[in-house]
């Protein structure tokens, strides 16, 4: 039985035929993993309150991914009893839908981080950014306090652009009014009026204490109190979050 | 396909005829024991895919009905019905009726231990210690806005100028340099009479030049003598618990520039009864009045 399988001199010894059977073997396992993607649409939770990202969160963000917080910090809170009295709600899928790459992290140095905006202080964000121990002695995280140099922002126009050029729903004027949205953010008493109406929810503060500059630490701190704060889980329903 | 089977005259093992330089490979076969594990291992996958939701698609939930998400909902459920009678009284109690009721008090400590720990401790310190910078101790008798069971539990629900809700506790002090209410001079001026009031003065003329500043512009929030101010959130400059630093140049900054210090609401976040557990668990850490 199985006899023919042993016949592999027949392909060895004919280009084409093993060409065109290497082709097939491929194909099969690169469509197990693109196939899934066409029906992505359908995976992702309709929830209200997601929005794309300021560009001072988009910068931050950015931070983030530079510094590796990723490795140490997931973004990911599972459907587990324990992250759900720790953390709250699990993490949807709809919340991590703009995120270019996913931070979802698989290990934990640190606490998880989805739900983590607004449970503490700008000032303590700053503080323990820039020195994890004087706020909590136990903490094994390193010291972060280069982030007080000045934020490069120059490219922030084409950042948002490349995001609206992978499907992030960016308009024009987000992306028009980039750089002046992210000063905005940064600056308690700026004219919000264009900014919040572009931006839902997003708040305007000096997040590292200090208005005068905008920093890496501003925009790593806007992006930390934005974690896990856009969708509101009060109005979300069962059916909504049913896997299907 | 080798076109004759040769063995192998020492071992006396199949050959696979392949010949390289004179040297001839032996075609071992796998263990059967291996073999048959590795294919048993395939036929659990295609259960398992039968059973589970393991398949990338909408729909696919396997033939058991079983998530993730579907299994939380119930297990969730349990809990909270386990909980739910104790719960349901310290949500009604007071906190002074949780702390004279033994074992609504025990049940208080144990889970305000926990709920302090996930929720405040990241500022406040693991036992309340507080840290420099800001961040209250709460293991001693030097309030902000109050020690008392209705004060603590105020300051949890609304959190402190935080913007959320008019609830929130303390108003903004003044930038008085920045702002241009002082100039720098008289900041410094100021700030040694601050230090006077715990006899730390360097320059006692200084300190004189401050202290009329100091009954125009500071006594109506933190008093005469620097007593503080609970309904203001004005701390008591008279002793020697600084919230951020008291040498001299942390007090000229926080004159010249304020503070502010921020505190997040929980009332949203937590159960009433986590609340209530919350404020008699920080009421006996230390300063509880």
């Amino acid at each position: 039985m199985f006899r023919f399988l042993r016949d592999h001199g027949i392909i060895e010894r004919n280009l084409i035929l093993m060409g065109v059977l290497t082709l097939i073997t491929v194909s099969i396992g690169g469509l197990v993993q693109i196939v899934p993607l066409f029906t992505i649409e359908t995976t992702i939770e309709r929830v209200e309150g997601m929005r794309p990202y300021t560009p001072l969160e988009l910068a931050g963000r950015d931070i983030y991914v530079r510094e590796g917080c990723y490795t140490c910090h997931s973004q990911m809170v599972r459907p587990f009893r324990d992250e759900a009295e720790r953390y709250g709600h699990y993490s949807l899928a709809a919340e991590s839908m703009y995120d270019r790459p996913f931070q979802w992290g698989s290990k934990r140095s640190g606490p998880d981080l989805a739900r983590l905006g607004g449970r503490y202080s700008d000032d303590w964000h700053a503080a323990h950014l820039r020195s994890p121990r004087a706020v909590v002695p136990e903490s094994i995280m390193p010291p972060y306090a280069f982030l007080d140099r000045p934020l490069d922002y120059s490219d922030i126009g084409a950042k948002l652009k490349a995001q609206q050029a992978l499907g992030v729903p960016y308009t024009d004027a987000m992306v028009a009014n980039a750089r002046a949205d992210l000063e905005a953010q940064a600056r308690p008493d700026a004219d919000a009026a264009g900014f919040s109406g572009r931006y839902a929810k997003a708040r305007q503060a000096a997040f590292d204490g200090n208005a005068g500059t905008i920093t890496e630490m501003d925009a790593l701190v806007a992006y930390l109190q934005m974690l896990g704060t856009l969708v509101q889980f009060r109005d979300v329903t069962p059916e909504q979050v049913r896997q299907q | 396909m080798p076109t004759k089977v040769e063995k192998d005259s020492i071992t006396g093992q199949e050959t696979t005829g392949h010949e390289w330089d004179g040297l001839k490979e032996l075609n071992t076969p796998l263990p059967k024991w291996w073999l048959y594990v590795f294919y048993a291992t395939i036929l659990f996958s295609l259960v398992w895919v039968a059973l589970y939701p393991a398949l990338p698609f909408s729909g696919a939930t396997g033939v058991t009905g079983w998530t993730a998400r579907g299994a939380l909902g119930p297990e969730l459920e349990a809990e909270r019905a386990a909980r739910e009678p104790m719960l349901a009284k310290l949500r009604e109690a007071t906190p002074e009726q949780i702390a004279a009721d033994p074992q609504l008090r025990a049940f208080a400590l144990a889970g305000g231990r926990i709920a302090f720990a996930n929720n405040c401790a990241g500022c406040h310190g693991a036992g309340g210690q507080g840290a420099p910078g800001g961040f209250p101790s709460l293991a001693d008798d030097d309030w902000i806005f109050g020690g008392s069971f209705d004060a603590i539990q105020h300051s949890i629900r609304h959190g402190v100028r935080n913007g959320e809700s008019e609830e929130a506790r303390g108003i903004a002090m003044p930038r008085f340099q920045v702002d241009g209410l002082l100039t720098a001079a008289q900041v410094g001026d100021v700030a040694e009479h601050v230090l006077s009031l715990t006899g730390r003065a360097t320059d006692q003329a200084a300190a004189g030049r401050g202290a009329p500043l100091f009954a125009e512009q500071c006594a109506s929030c933190h008093g005469e003598k620097g007593e503080g101010n609970r309904d203001m959130g004005a701390p008591r400059l008279n002793d020697q618990v600084w919230l951020y630093g008291g040498d001299k140049a942390s007090v000229v900054r926080s004159i010249g520039w304020s503070r502010a210090g921020v505190m997040p609401s929980w009332g949203g976040r937590l159960d009433p009864a986590v609340v209530n557990m919350l404020t008699v668990y920080v009421h006996t850490l230390g300063g509880g009045e």
